[in-house]
Protein backbone atom coordinates (compact mmCIF):
# COMPACT_ATOMS: atom_id res chain seq x y z
CA UNK A 1 0.00 0.00 0.00
CA UNK A 2 1.80 3.33 -0.92
CA UNK A 3 -0.36 5.35 1.50
CA UNK A 4 0.99 3.47 4.53
CA UNK A 5 4.36 4.41 4.70
CA UNK A 6 5.58 5.89 7.93
CA UNK A 7 8.66 7.91 6.71
CA UNK A 8 8.41 11.99 6.70
CA UNK A 9 8.08 12.43 2.89
CA UNK A 10 5.00 12.25 2.07
CA UNK A 11 4.68 13.29 -1.36
CA UNK A 12 0.92 13.68 -0.71
CA UNK A 13 -1.33 14.32 2.75
CA UNK A 14 -1.54 11.60 4.58
CA UNK A 15 -4.93 9.72 3.98
CA UNK A 16 -7.38 9.61 7.18
CA UNK A 17 -8.71 6.32 8.10
CA UNK A 18 -11.87 4.99 5.65
CA UNK A 19 -14.39 5.82 8.60
CA UNK A 20 -12.74 8.87 9.12
CA UNK A 21 -13.51 9.78 5.30
CA UNK A 22 -16.94 8.50 5.49
CA UNK A 23 -18.01 11.31 8.45
CA UNK A 24 -16.05 13.97 6.11
CA UNK A 25 -18.91 12.88 3.67
CA UNK A 26 -21.46 12.93 5.79
CA UNK A 27 -20.73 16.39 7.07
CA UNK A 28 -19.95 17.65 3.89
CA UNK A 29 -23.39 16.83 2.44
CA UNK A 30 -24.89 17.83 5.54
CA UNK A 31 -23.39 21.18 5.62
CA UNK A 32 -24.51 21.96 1.81
CA UNK A 33 -27.94 20.92 2.62
CA UNK A 34 -27.60 23.83 5.75
CA UNK A 35 -28.59 21.37 8.22
CA UNK A 36 -25.28 21.09 10.40
CA UNK A 37 -23.36 24.39 11.78
CA UNK A 38 -19.04 23.19 12.07
CA UNK A 39 -18.98 25.70 14.78
CA UNK A 40 -21.60 23.90 16.75
CA UNK A 41 -19.70 20.52 16.10
CA UNK A 42 -16.66 21.84 17.86
CA UNK A 43 -18.79 23.36 20.67
CA UNK A 44 -19.77 20.19 20.92
CA UNK A 45 -16.54 18.22 20.93
CA UNK A 46 -15.40 20.24 23.16
CA UNK A 47 -17.76 20.23 25.93
CA UNK A 48 -17.33 16.84 25.89
CA UNK A 49 -13.58 16.46 25.80
CA UNK A 50 -12.74 18.95 28.21
CA UNK A 51 -15.83 20.23 30.03
CA UNK A 52 -18.51 17.44 31.18
CA UNK A 53 -16.97 14.65 32.58
CA UNK A 54 -17.60 12.35 36.09
CA UNK A 55 -16.43 16.00 38.14
CA UNK A 56 -19.50 16.77 38.23
CA UNK A 57 -21.19 13.41 39.27
CA UNK A 58 -18.54 13.59 42.04
CA UNK A 59 -19.68 17.02 43.29
CA UNK A 60 -23.27 15.91 43.32
CA UNK A 61 -22.36 12.54 45.25
CA UNK A 62 -19.95 14.83 47.65
CA UNK A 63 -22.94 17.46 48.94
CA UNK A 64 -25.50 14.14 49.01
CA UNK A 65 -23.10 13.02 51.30
CA UNK A 66 -23.43 15.96 53.35
CA UNK A 67 -26.33 17.28 52.93
CA UNK A 68 -29.16 14.91 54.12
CA UNK A 69 -32.03 17.49 52.15
CA UNK A 70 -30.07 17.32 49.16
CA UNK A 71 -29.37 13.61 48.92
CA UNK A 72 -33.47 13.29 49.61
CA UNK A 73 -33.75 15.79 46.90
CA UNK A 74 -31.89 13.83 44.77
CA UNK A 75 -33.27 10.75 45.39
CA UNK A 76 -36.65 12.29 45.13
CA UNK A 77 -36.12 13.39 41.52
CA UNK A 78 -32.66 13.88 39.96
CA UNK A 79 -33.41 15.17 37.10
CA UNK A 80 -34.30 18.08 38.70
CA UNK A 81 -31.55 18.26 40.61
CA UNK A 82 -29.10 17.91 37.97
CA UNK A 83 -31.25 20.43 35.95
CA UNK A 84 -30.64 23.15 38.66
CA UNK A 85 -26.94 22.73 38.73
CA UNK A 86 -27.26 23.60 35.47
CA UNK A 87 -25.23 20.38 34.19
CA UNK A 88 -25.51 20.12 30.08
CA UNK A 89 -27.70 17.62 29.06
CA UNK A 90 -30.21 18.18 25.94
CA UNK A 91 -31.19 14.50 25.06
CA UNK A 92 -34.32 14.63 27.27
CA UNK A 93 -33.33 11.83 30.02
CA UNK A 94 -34.97 11.54 32.90
CA UNK A 95 -31.74 10.66 36.08
CA UNK A 96 -32.40 8.81 38.86
CA UNK A 97 -30.17 8.35 41.59
CA UNK A 98 -29.58 5.00 43.50
CA UNK A 99 -27.86 4.79 46.92
CA UNK A 100 -25.80 2.16 48.01
CA UNK A 101 -26.35 0.93 51.47
CA UNK A 102 -24.94 -2.04 53.40
CA UNK A 103 -27.68 -4.47 52.17
CA UNK A 104 -27.95 -3.39 48.50
CA UNK A 105 -25.36 -2.21 46.08
CA UNK A 106 -26.18 -0.74 42.39
CA UNK A 107 -24.60 -1.31 39.54
CA UNK A 108 -25.38 0.42 35.98
CA UNK A 109 -25.52 -1.22 32.69
CA UNK A 110 -27.16 -0.69 29.18
CA UNK A 111 -27.87 -3.90 28.16
CA UNK A 112 -28.86 -3.11 24.41
CA UNK A 113 -26.85 -0.27 23.92
CA UNK A 114 -24.59 2.64 25.42
CA UNK A 115 -26.96 5.10 27.35
CA UNK A 116 -25.56 6.47 30.33
CA UNK A 117 -25.83 10.18 32.64
CA UNK A 118 -23.53 11.99 30.07
CA UNK A 119 -24.36 15.38 32.20
CA UNK A 120 -22.85 13.71 35.16
CA UNK A 121 -20.25 11.29 34.06
CA UNK A 122 -19.40 12.36 30.50
CA UNK A 123 -18.69 9.56 27.93
CA UNK A 124 -19.01 6.15 28.63
CA UNK A 125 -15.70 4.23 28.89
CA UNK A 126 -15.01 1.65 26.11
CA UNK A 127 -15.53 -1.51 28.63
CA UNK A 128 -19.12 0.11 29.34
CA UNK A 129 -20.22 -0.06 25.45
CA UNK A 130 -18.34 -3.59 25.35
CA UNK A 131 -20.46 -6.33 24.43
CA UNK A 132 -18.93 -8.37 27.61
CA UNK A 133 -19.89 -6.04 30.39
CA UNK A 134 -23.44 -5.44 28.70
CA UNK A 135 -23.82 -9.28 28.56
CA UNK A 136 -22.31 -10.08 31.40
CA UNK A 137 -23.25 -7.53 34.21
CA UNK A 138 -26.90 -8.79 34.70
CA UNK A 139 -26.14 -12.19 34.13
CA UNK A 140 -23.27 -12.38 36.81
CA UNK A 141 -22.70 -8.70 38.15
CA UNK A 142 -20.69 -10.13 41.15
CA UNK A 143 -18.06 -12.18 39.06
CA UNK A 144 -17.97 -8.67 37.07
CA UNK A 145 -17.56 -6.49 39.96
CA UNK A 146 -14.64 -9.13 40.75
CA UNK A 147 -12.92 -8.13 37.82
CA UNK A 148 -12.85 -5.24 38.55
CA UNK A 149 -11.44 -5.51 42.34
CA UNK A 150 -14.40 -5.51 44.46
CA UNK A 151 -15.82 -8.02 46.28
CA UNK A 152 -19.06 -7.44 48.89
CA UNK A 153 -20.20 -9.29 51.86
CA UNK A 154 -22.37 -12.23 50.81
CA UNK A 155 -24.49 -10.46 52.79
CA UNK A 156 -24.97 -7.34 50.53
CA UNK A 157 -27.60 -7.77 47.53
CA UNK A 158 -26.41 -6.33 44.17
CA UNK A 159 -29.12 -4.56 42.33
CA UNK A 160 -28.64 -4.13 38.10
CA UNK A 161 -30.13 -1.53 36.10
CA UNK A 162 -30.56 -1.46 32.89
CA UNK A 163 -30.26 2.36 31.46
CA UNK A 164 -32.36 2.99 28.58
CA UNK A 165 -32.85 6.58 25.83
CA UNK A 166 -35.41 7.52 28.53
CA UNK A 167 -33.67 6.64 32.08
CA UNK A 168 -29.99 6.77 33.02
CA UNK A 169 -28.94 6.19 36.56
CA UNK A 170 -26.38 7.63 38.91
CA UNK A 171 -24.81 5.27 42.07
CA UNK A 172 -24.57 7.21 45.46
CA UNK A 173 -21.87 4.96 46.56
CA UNK A 174 -21.23 4.65 50.54
CA UNK A 175 -19.07 7.66 51.97
CA UNK A 176 -16.02 5.95 53.25
CA UNK A 177 -14.98 5.87 56.56
CA UNK A 178 -13.17 8.00 58.09
CA UNK A 179 -14.29 11.10 56.18
CA UNK A 180 -15.48 13.28 58.91
CA UNK A 181 -14.84 16.04 58.69
CA UNK A 182 -13.46 16.66 55.22
CA UNK A 183 -15.07 19.20 53.24
CA UNK A 184 -17.40 18.49 50.18
CA UNK A 185 -14.26 19.35 47.85
CA UNK A 186 -12.31 16.87 49.66
CA UNK A 187 -14.87 14.13 49.38
CA UNK A 188 -15.30 14.77 45.48
CA UNK A 189 -11.47 14.11 45.16
CA UNK A 190 -12.55 10.32 46.50
CA UNK A 191 -15.97 9.77 44.31
CA UNK A 192 -14.22 7.73 40.95
CA UNK A 193 -16.18 7.50 37.78
CA UNK A 194 -16.58 3.38 38.37
CA UNK A 195 -17.89 4.04 42.18
CA UNK A 196 -20.76 6.27 40.47
CA UNK A 197 -21.63 3.10 37.57
CA UNK A 198 -21.56 0.22 40.80
CA UNK A 199 -18.23 -1.32 39.16
CA UNK A 200 -16.00 0.52 41.90
CA UNK A 201 -15.95 2.06 45.32
CA UNK A 202 -14.84 5.36 46.45
CA UNK A 203 -11.21 5.99 47.37
CA UNK A 204 -10.40 5.93 50.82
CA UNK A 205 -8.76 8.71 52.00
CA UNK A 206 -5.34 9.38 52.86
CA UNK B 1 -11.81 -11.62 30.07
CA UNK B 2 -9.77 -9.17 27.96
CA UNK B 3 -11.91 -6.21 27.73
CA UNK B 4 -9.23 -3.84 29.80
CA UNK B 5 -12.34 -3.28 32.18
CA UNK B 6 -9.64 -2.89 34.98
CA UNK B 7 -9.37 0.83 35.38
CA UNK B 8 -6.77 3.18 36.50
CA UNK B 9 -4.98 4.63 33.79
CA UNK B 10 -6.57 7.43 32.71
CA UNK B 11 -8.41 7.27 29.22
CA UNK B 12 -8.78 9.30 26.39
CA UNK B 13 -12.82 10.48 25.90
CA UNK B 14 -12.50 9.85 22.17
CA UNK B 15 -9.22 7.71 20.79
CA UNK B 16 -9.75 9.04 17.45
CA UNK B 17 -10.67 12.01 15.92
CA UNK B 18 -13.71 10.49 14.02
CA UNK B 19 -14.98 9.06 16.89
CA UNK B 20 -15.45 12.69 18.30
CA UNK B 21 -16.96 13.64 14.81
CA UNK B 22 -19.06 11.16 14.63
CA UNK B 23 -20.46 11.64 17.91
CA UNK B 24 -20.92 15.32 17.71
CA UNK B 25 -22.63 15.17 14.51
CA UNK B 26 -25.26 12.91 15.81
CA UNK B 27 -25.86 15.06 18.49
CA UNK B 28 -25.72 18.13 16.74
CA UNK B 29 -28.45 16.94 14.46
CA UNK B 30 -30.60 15.33 17.51
CA UNK B 31 -30.14 18.91 19.08
CA UNK B 32 -31.53 20.61 15.95
CA UNK B 33 -34.35 18.41 16.10
CA UNK B 34 -33.73 16.11 12.86
CA UNK B 35 -34.67 12.90 15.05
CA UNK B 36 -35.53 11.71 18.64
CA UNK B 37 -33.12 10.60 20.79
CA UNK B 38 -35.08 7.16 21.33
CA UNK B 39 -35.65 6.80 18.05
CA UNK B 40 -31.65 7.06 17.59
CA UNK B 41 -30.81 4.32 20.33
CA UNK B 42 -32.84 2.10 19.80
CA UNK B 43 -31.67 2.17 15.87
CA UNK B 44 -28.49 2.02 17.45
CA UNK B 45 -29.51 -0.32 19.74
CA UNK B 46 -29.95 -2.53 16.43
CA UNK B 47 -26.90 -1.85 14.51
CA UNK B 48 -24.75 -3.42 17.87
CA UNK B 49 -26.76 -6.58 18.22
CA UNK B 50 -26.35 -7.15 14.23
CA UNK B 51 -22.55 -6.76 14.63
CA UNK B 52 -22.06 -8.21 18.10
CA UNK B 53 -23.29 -11.78 15.75
CA UNK B 54 -20.62 -12.25 13.97
CA UNK B 55 -17.90 -11.27 17.15
CA UNK B 56 -17.64 -10.22 20.42
CA UNK B 57 -17.49 -5.55 20.49
CA UNK B 58 -14.87 -4.40 22.93
CA UNK B 59 -16.73 -0.93 22.73
CA UNK B 60 -13.94 0.98 21.21
CA UNK B 61 -13.19 1.37 17.18
CA UNK B 62 -16.32 -1.57 16.62
CA UNK B 63 -18.70 0.64 18.70
CA UNK B 64 -18.00 3.81 16.49
CA UNK B 65 -18.15 1.92 13.53
CA UNK B 66 -21.76 0.83 14.29
CA UNK B 67 -22.64 4.32 15.56
CA UNK B 68 -21.14 5.75 12.29
CA UNK B 69 -23.49 3.05 10.35
CA UNK B 70 -26.55 3.68 12.30
CA UNK B 71 -26.10 7.24 11.12
CA UNK B 72 -25.50 7.02 7.66
CA UNK B 73 -28.50 4.58 7.64
CA UNK B 74 -30.72 6.85 9.44
CA UNK B 75 -29.67 9.95 7.23
CA UNK B 76 -30.41 7.82 4.06
CA UNK B 77 -33.81 6.92 6.03
CA UNK B 78 -34.76 10.87 6.24
CA UNK B 79 -33.68 11.97 3.02
CA UNK B 80 -30.97 14.09 4.25
CA UNK B 81 -28.47 11.96 2.99
CA UNK B 82 -28.22 9.81 -0.26
CA UNK B 83 -26.10 7.23 0.24
CA UNK B 84 -24.75 7.69 -3.69
CA UNK B 85 -23.97 11.34 -2.73
CA UNK B 86 -22.25 10.72 0.16
CA UNK B 87 -20.42 7.87 -1.50
CA UNK B 88 -19.50 10.38 -4.04
CA UNK B 89 -17.85 13.16 -1.55
CA UNK B 90 -16.40 9.86 0.06
CA UNK B 91 -13.94 9.44 -3.00
CA UNK B 92 -13.93 13.32 -3.58
CA UNK B 93 -12.19 13.72 -0.12
CA UNK B 94 -9.90 10.73 -0.52
CA UNK B 95 -9.19 12.33 -3.89
CA UNK B 96 -8.53 15.58 -2.36
CA UNK B 97 -6.50 14.12 0.31
CA UNK B 98 -4.05 12.13 -2.32
CA UNK B 99 -3.56 15.21 -4.82
CA UNK B 100 -2.70 17.65 -1.99
CA UNK B 101 0.94 17.77 -0.96
CA UNK B 102 2.08 16.69 2.41
CA UNK B 103 1.50 19.69 5.19
CA UNK B 104 -0.92 21.94 3.09
CA UNK B 105 -4.50 21.95 4.03
CA UNK B 106 -6.74 19.55 2.48
CA UNK B 107 -9.89 21.19 0.57
CA UNK B 108 -12.18 19.82 -1.45
CA UNK B 109 -11.65 20.13 -5.03
CA UNK B 110 -15.74 20.94 -6.66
Amino acid sequence: MAHDHHDHDHPHSLLPPEPALRVKALETVLTDRGLIDPAALDEIIDTYQNRIGPKNGAAVVARAWTDPAFRDRLLADATAVVADLGFFGRQGEHVVAVQNSPEVHNIVVCTLCSCYPWPLLGIPPAWYKSDAYRARAVREPRAVLADFGVSLPETTAVRVWDSTAEIRYLVIPMRPEGTEGMSVEQLAELVTRDSMVGTGLPKAPE
Amino acid sequence: MNTGMNTGAPEPVFTQPWHAQVFALTVHLNEAGQFAWPDWTARFSRTLARHGLARELDGGDDYFTAWLETLEELLADLGQADPAEVDRLHAAWESAYLTTPHGAPVRLGR
